[in-house]
């Protein structure tokens, strides 16, 4: 036990002194934050005003359609041609076209550019607007009616749903998203960490230093010591992970806040002191700064209406059990080779299981509860993902904890079975291993 | 009093048997030379001393005690395939290499010191292995062999990857290892230093052991009583004049000298050879021939007659 601890000490510092470790470690959290903070910074961010030229032959455009704050729609009355001369002298964005209807092609427009190409969201602005003009007048035309009519009518349901046991609110886009984010970190850490077991192995093996080690120590300790040592890695990473992320969101979402308070009691006091009565006046005004605190609130509140202790704790779980399941399989394979180019041929059966866990997550989200879902998250091969993208869905606690318990039992018959293979092939030189031989390795 | 004894090892892997009743016995405080061809069994039957393996049969005394796990504490194995972790520093390592023995941290920085000031490389302890040529990398694989002071050493050619100098340097370590109590076992299938540091020897060959015992006997045993000697002056005619006493077996001229191998039969002395050569020329020379260990080892491997690789030994 005390070597066994030794050789995980070593496992552990060695990998997480490496500069790979800390990098991923620090940028990690970045981007786990900036998914949260990036999208409120774009809703905040302007773009600059776009020049759109428009000539239009037709009539049924002009003065139709909608600039807003990034699109800005100029009108020409001169024909294309000295339109498109002059686009490059008046330092318009680009210039629209709409031809005549011909008989064969009735609605089709161009956009022409000078240097720029119009990106995506210029042209499915334009595009929507031509659009929206069209039908409009396509409506009045025939029914005598107005795009605004069908809007009036048009009602928008409020689907909530709520959890009656526990009273939780919840959206199920949030409650997929959690899921299958947790499903595909484990999916990617899995492959990760059980990697790095099998080059360790490997590098053991190709260093010719296991014989060195195994004279000292039995190889079930060695293989022991350094599935825990990266599982602790492993571990480290994700624990620094939680914590840094929400750490940058909170400070994030604090500067918010005070940033916003701050602005409201200055220009509450600057009015209060000039003139009492139009209070209107000023909550108005500091209404699109309350906005930012409220966008990042209503994010917080309903990624918070989430049982997060839960849902971390059964990550940590799966993680850990998946991991272990695999790693010591990914140890046996390395075990097996001389060189990493020679383990594709055992990885196949190892990766299969996980790749179908995790193509097979877009089915499960959309029937949690279903036969598929059930299976898929009781087989320890494929629980740790599949479960965790189920989780957040509710899962009944007695299926929780036959899935936890197998995982458990599969972890043990894993490492049985690859401690078998494992002290075998390590010390086997210069030989291609076929399955024929690992399954006489395993009755040896 | 015998430190290791083997009695009936054997081991059998899959399509062959790698040792087939193997029984040796290491005397205390000597070291003695575990001998034979390519894939005899000898690594196999390291790697069962050292728990690495078990046998399938037999077993395993070490000081009369059933081998065990704690056992291996006390033995220090220098394999023939090793290497160390390339990214990793020296002195760590070495540290790391030591606990796993089962060595205290702050022992093993105190024996590591002592070593590395005696090998005079305490200048590489922050150096990672893969900065090192393939010689120092194997003094410290030496160094944490030996660190923990085990009482059985087992060294795999330990010999391969040293230049002469480093190899003499080695060489004497391992004399004054044993002269310090230690017991040595000693696998090489290099001969001459076979006959400078062993004093006993085993023989394996296709997974038998095919000889076992002292050096000095083993080759008193295949001496044949056969004698160089040196003629000066000679009558040409010697090879028809002696009588079926004395036959030879070889004879060469060189310079006016006559270098003969002589077979003494009949127990004729070695004084009545020389008093027949005498009638012939002036004896210049006169000794035996004993065969080395690498004529007996060729002899025994292709279950041969002992031949003299006649070139080295009358030159000699």
């Amino acid at each position: 036990m005390k070597k066994t601890l030794i050789i995980i000490k070593r496992e552990y510092l060695s990998r997480v002194k490496k500069r790979s470790f800390i990098v991923m470690t620090i940028l990690g959290p970045i981007l786990m934050a900036s998914l949260m903070i990036v999208p409120f910074f774009i809703s905040k961010w302007g773009e600059d005003t776009k020049n759109i030229d428009v000539v239009d032959e037709t009539g049924i455009y002009v003065d139709h359609l909608t600039s807003n704050k990034s699109v800005q729609f100029n009108y020409l009355t001169s024909d294309i041609k000295t339109a498109k001369d002059n686009l490059m002298k008046s330092g318009s964005y680009c210039l629209l076209y709409i031809p005549k209807p011909t008989p064969t092609d009735s609605n089709s427009a161009k956009l022409f550019y000078s240097n720029k190409q119009p990106g995506i969201s210029v042209t499915s602005y334009v595009h929507e607007k031509m659009k929206y003009v069209l039908e409009n007048k396509m409506l009045h035309d025939k029914y005598g009616l107005d795009k605004k009519d069908i809007e009036s009518v048009k009602t928008s349901i409020d689907l909530k749903m709520e959890n009656v046991q526990t009273g939780e609110n919840s959206s199920p886009e949030l409650t997929m998203m959690i899921g299958l984010f947790a499903g595909i970190l484990i999916y990617i850490s899995i492959f990760m960490f059980g990697s790095q077991v099998m080059r360790g192995v490997i590098e053991e093996k190709t260093s010719r230093i296991i014989e060195v080690i195994v004279s000292s120590v039995k190889p079930f300790q060695l293989l022991m010591g350094k599935i825990t040592g990266i599982a602790l890695v492993g571990l480290t990473q994700f624990l620094l992970w939680i914590v840094l992320t929400l750490g940058i969101v909170t400070v994030f979402q604090a500067s918010v806040f005070t940033a916003t308070k701050k602005n409201v009691t200055t220009e509450q006091k600057a009015i209060n002191v000039q003139q009492p009565t139009p209070m209107t006046n000023t909550i108005d005004k500091s209404a699109p700064k309350d906005e930012d605190a409220e966008i990042m609130n209503s994010v917080m509140h309903s990624v918070g209406s989430y049982n997060y202790v839960m849902i971390i704790v059964m990550f940590l779980f799966f993680f850990l059990f998946g991991y272990l399941l695999y790693g010591a399989l990914f140890a046996a394979i390395g075990s097996a080779v001389d060189n990493e180019a020679d383990t594709q041929q055992f990885m196949m059966p190892i990766t299969i299981p996980l790749i179908l866990a995790f193509v097979l997550s877009q089915t499960i989200i959309n029937n949690p509860q279903g036969p598929l879902a059930f299976w898929f998250s009781i087989i320890p091969l494929t629980s740790p993902i599949v479960m965790m993208i189920r989780l957040p869905f509710g899962v009944p606690t007695y299926e929780l904890i036959l899935s936890m318990g197998l995982l458990v039992l599969g972890f043990l018959g894993a490492t049985w079975f690859a401690a078998k293979i494992y002290r075998t092939g390590i010390l086997m030189y210069g030989k291609k291993v076929s399955y024929k031989e690992l399954w006489k390795w395993l009755k040896y | 009093m015998d430190i290791l004894v083997t009695h009936n090892i054997t081991k059998r892997f899959a399509n062959h048997v790698a040792l087939n009743g193997v029984s040796i016995s290491v005397p205390q405080q000597s070291i003695y030379g575990l001998l034979g061809p390519n894939g005899a069994g000898k690594t196999t039957l390291i790697r069962i001393i050292n728990m690495i393996t078990g046998p399938d049969e037999g077993e395993v005394l070490l000081n009369g005690e059933k081998l065990r796990q704690n056992h291996i504490e006390q033995i220090g194995y220098l394999p023939e395939e090793r290497g160390l972790y390339k990214k990793m520093k020296v002195g760590e390592q070495a540290l790391y290499l030591a606990q796993l023995k089962g060595l205290s941290r702050a022992d093993a920085m105190k024996k590591l010191k002592y070593w590395f000031e005696k090998f005079e490389i305490a200048g590489w302890w922050n150096r990672k292995v893969e900065e090192l040529s393939k010689g120092m990398q194997q003094k410290i694989q030496f160094i944490v062999t030996v660190l923990h002071d085990p009482k059985l050493l087992i060294f795999d050619e330990p010999f391969s990857g040293f230049d002469p100098i480093n190899a003499n340097i080695i060489k004497d370590e391992i004399i004054r290892l044993k002269e310090n109590g230690a017991t040595i076992i000693f696998s090489t299938h290099n001969m001459s230093s076979v006959e400078e540091l062993c004093d006993d020897i085993a023989l394996i060959n296709k997974s038998n052991k095919i000889l076992e015992g002292k050096v000095k006997e083993i080759k008193n045993t295949y001496k044949d009583n056969v004698y160089q000697v040196e003629l000066t002056g000679y009558n040409h005619e010697l090879k028809h004049q002696l009588n079926g006493d004395f036959i030879i077996e070889q004879e060469a001229h060189a310079d006016d000298i006559l270098t003969a191998s002589i077979k003494i039969r009949n127990g004729k002395t070695t004084n009545e050879m020389i008093q027949a050569l005498m009638q012939f020329g002036n004896v210049h020379a006169i000794r035996e021939i004993i065969p080395t260990m690498n004529d007996i080892f060729i002899a025994k491997v292709n279950n041969d007659t002992l031949k003299y690789n006649s070139a080295t030994n009358l030159t000699e």
